[in-house]
């Protein structure tokens, strides 16, 4: 009855980290999960992961993560913000024409959709390209470790 | 107004009722087929084994592309399809302020949230919000106000399909109303309760499916109409709305006094932070197998989203074109009903074959629409009770969870699901004049200030303590519920939930201006005032889980 907690994804991963405790077997019942982490082998699981978290492989992923992510939703965020501001505060300027009846207002509207568009695609590529391949090495050699 | 016009606006009205009883047999055809096949899907999914991985996750093997129709389908309410393509037939630009708002809010979910919280959690947005601190104070603050946000959105919507069903039915019969409310209550139960994720999922793809396929027909049409020609569009809308340039140009709504302005700024921001602690929505994050397949999920999201609100707003236009923003009016004070009209319009109007068909497929997609919302609404407040707080209340000393505990979690989430269900409808039925709208903003704005403030601390600040997640919870979650039950949503005003009473003290309809800044404040302060300093572990395994998926499910 409690199979499904390991079998069928686990071909996918090395260990499963909900049933944590290693001394317990397969055969013992009941099967130990976890919701709360690092509870069966606290010490020596917190001490793997604060030594790769230390570790330059890890620093890489999260310095290329964080040199993206971060950036972007600010810089979203405030050109969205000032969007809003300027459509509630300043109709005019938002009335102006720029060609036949199209006026800011819209091009700002579709030059929010755009960047939307854009960003997503330019995240989407710089983690595939950037992070992916270096997260799955930090990953497999992390969980051969606390095994 | 000319007395030509307001002729011209109750032939209008009068269509749309004389459509909906000619073709009633079919609209109700066409649901009946729908309620059929994903009844069906329900039977097929409830056959699976019953683990917990399987009810709340839906077994995890979803594709991207499937995932990412369901979050469109779960995010895309009848609210986007009817009622903002009627704020954009009535109001112009000011309707469209509204789908921008909600299509940018993707960025931060892609960006921040997707990934990190596939990696960390299991089922719900506890899981990764207690991931690294004492788990049972957190899980109790997070399943409460996860709870708090799925109720909210969930009375929206069916309060929706309330006024739906009278607007189709062309009669304003109470009992219509009180039936369709109970029966999309009852149906929403239903797939949860026994075909639980996979189900759902299911439902939601197929509902995806038909709401895109339909307005990708009625947009080719409404651009047929016009040639292809965008400016021939804009400037018929203009002349139709009665409004002339100012249609075109934002201010019809809320460019009134500065307490409307503030207010749309304060639901702007609900709108771009709420959607990343949508309990609804990161959940649908855990039914696919790894972080990537999370991100490529969120592109397809974004995709599907932006597309469809780009096809929205030509609807609105069409419909202010076409149809004349009078007529919208007449028919429905909210503008709910622009697009059945715009429908019944392009099909060669009242009477004619074509248009009543028209007009009953979109009804039917609204309906199928709704129903798919409230059924991942209730789903995800049935796993907060059974995962999150049943859960956590029965296990009061040792934090270790045995694999007969996940099942008996699973029997507590059909139960809440049938809980949940009679709750929903009975609120429903206490507020059917509420405005859909305004209710969805509170919800997100609920979510953005109980839910957002924890998780982006919980995933990005190394000294953030079990006080200061609960503190953010709590502190974000008070102050917006206060601030909304003195609100003119509660009294004070005619449209409001209480409208003979007035204790009203907040100007805002939204409070999310002011309990936003309030979460972030308080999971601060209390990170700040902790007398327990975080576990530098435990934040190393969450870190390290979160980036790279080590150790995640």
């Amino acid at each position: 009855m409690d199979d499904h907690d390991g079998g069928r994804v686990g071909q996918l991963r090395v260990e499963d980290p909900w049933t944590g405790a290693p001394a317990v077997g397969p055969w013992e019942e009941p099967h130990a999960v976890s919701d709360g982490w690092a509870v069966a082998a606290g010490g020596d699981r917190a001490a793997v992961y604060r030594e790769v978290q230390a570790g330059e492989e890890f620093r890489a992923v999260r310095r290329r993560y964080r040199r993206f992510a971060f950036p972007a939703s600010a810089v979203f965020f405030v050109w969205y913000l000032a969007y809003v501001v300027a459509a509630t505060t300043a109709p005019g300027l938002m009335g102006r024409p720029v060609l036949g009846e199209v006026n800011v207002a819209m091009v700002a509207g579709l030059a929010q959709f755009v960047t939307t568009f854009g960003l997503t695609w330019a995240y989407a590529r710089h983690a595939r390209l950037r992070r992916d391949q270096a997260a799955l090495d930090v990953r497999w050699e992390t969980q051969e470790r606390t095994r | 107004m000319s007395g030509a016009m307001a002729g011209a606006w109750q032939l209008a009205g009068a269509g749309v009722a004389v459509a909906a009883t000619e073709h009633r047999g079919l609209a109700l055809g066409l649901f009946t087929a729908f309620v059929a096949v994903t009844l069906a899907i329900t039977v097929w999914a409830g056959r699976r084994r019953r683990s917990s991985e399987e009810f709340f996750s839906g077994g995890r093997l979803f594709s991207p592309l499937e995932n990412g129709l369901a979050i469109s389908g779960d995010y895309l309410s009848a609210g986007s399809f009817l009622g903002v393509s009627g704020l954009i037939a009535l109001y112009g630009y000011d309707g469209v302020l509204y789908l921008v708002g909600f299509l940018v809010a993707w960025l931060g979910v892609l960006l921040l949230v997707a990934e990190l919280v596939r990696n960390c959690g299991r089922f719900t947005l506890a899981d990764v919000l207690s991931a690294r601190m004492r788990e049972r104070p957190v899980r109790i603050a997070a399943g409460t106000s996860s709870i708090t946000v799925a109720v909210l959105y969930l009375v929206a919507q069916m309060v929706g399909a309330g006024s739906l069903v009278s607007l189709l039915a062309g009669g304003t019969s109470a009992h219509a109303r009180t039936w369709a409310v109970v029966g999309v209550g009852a149906l929403m139960v239903v797939y949860v309760a026994f075909g639980g994720m996979r189900a759902t999922t299911w439902v939601q793809i197929v509902k995806s499916v038909l709401l895109l396929g339909g307005t990708v027909a009625l947009t080719v049409m409404v651009l047929a109409r016009f040639h292809g020609n965008v400016n021939d569009l804009l400037r018929s809308a203009a002349h139709g709305s009665g409004h002339g340039a100012a249609y075109l140009r934002p201010g019809l709504k809320y460019g009134g006094s500065w307490t409307a302005r503030l207010d749309f700024v304060s639901l702007g921001l609900a709108l771009v932070l709420g959607t990343a602690g949508l309990p609804h929505i990161v959940s649908r994050f855990y039914t696919v197998p790894t972080a990537r397949a999370a991100r490529r999920s969120a592109v397809w999201a974004v995709g599907l989203i932006g597309t469809f609100y780009l096809m929205t707003m030509v609807l609105g236009l069409g419909a202010a074109a076409l149809v004349g923003s009078g007529a919208v009016r007449a028919s429905n004070a909210a503008g709910n009903t622009a697009v059945p009209l715009l429908a019944l319009r392009l099909g060669g109007g009242a009477g004619s074959t074509g248009g009543t068909v028209l007009f009953a497929v979109v009804g039917s997609i609204a309906f199928a629409t709704i129903l798919a919302v409230v059924a991942g609404l209730t789903l995800s407040s049935s796993a907060s009770v059974a995962h999150d707080l049943y859960g956590s209340l029965r296990r009061r000393s040792t934090e270790r969870r045995t694999a007969r505990e996940d099942t008996g979690e699973v029997r507590v989430a059909r139960f809440a699901a049938v809980g949940i269900g009679a709750v929903a409808i009975g609120l429903t039925l206490l507020a059917q004049e509420l405005n859909t709208a305004v209710v969805v903003g509170v919800a997100f704005a609920v979510a953005a200030s109980a839910n957002v403030p924890a998780l982006l601390y919980t995933l990005f600040w190394r000294r953030f303590t079990t006080r200061g997640t609960v503190w953010a919870i709590y502190g974000g979650l008070l102050p917006a519920v206060v601030l909304v039950a003195f609100s003119p949503v509660v009294s004070g005003s005619p449209d409001a939930l209480l409208p003979g009473m007035d204790f009203h003290w907040f100007p805002l309809q939204n409070p999310g201006i002011v309990s936003i800044p309030l979460g972030f404040l308080a999971g601060w302060l209390g990170t700040v005032l902790s007398r327990e300093p975080a576990d530098p572990g435990r934040h190393a395994e969450l870190e390290v889980r979160s980036l790279t998926g080590a150790g995640a499910v």
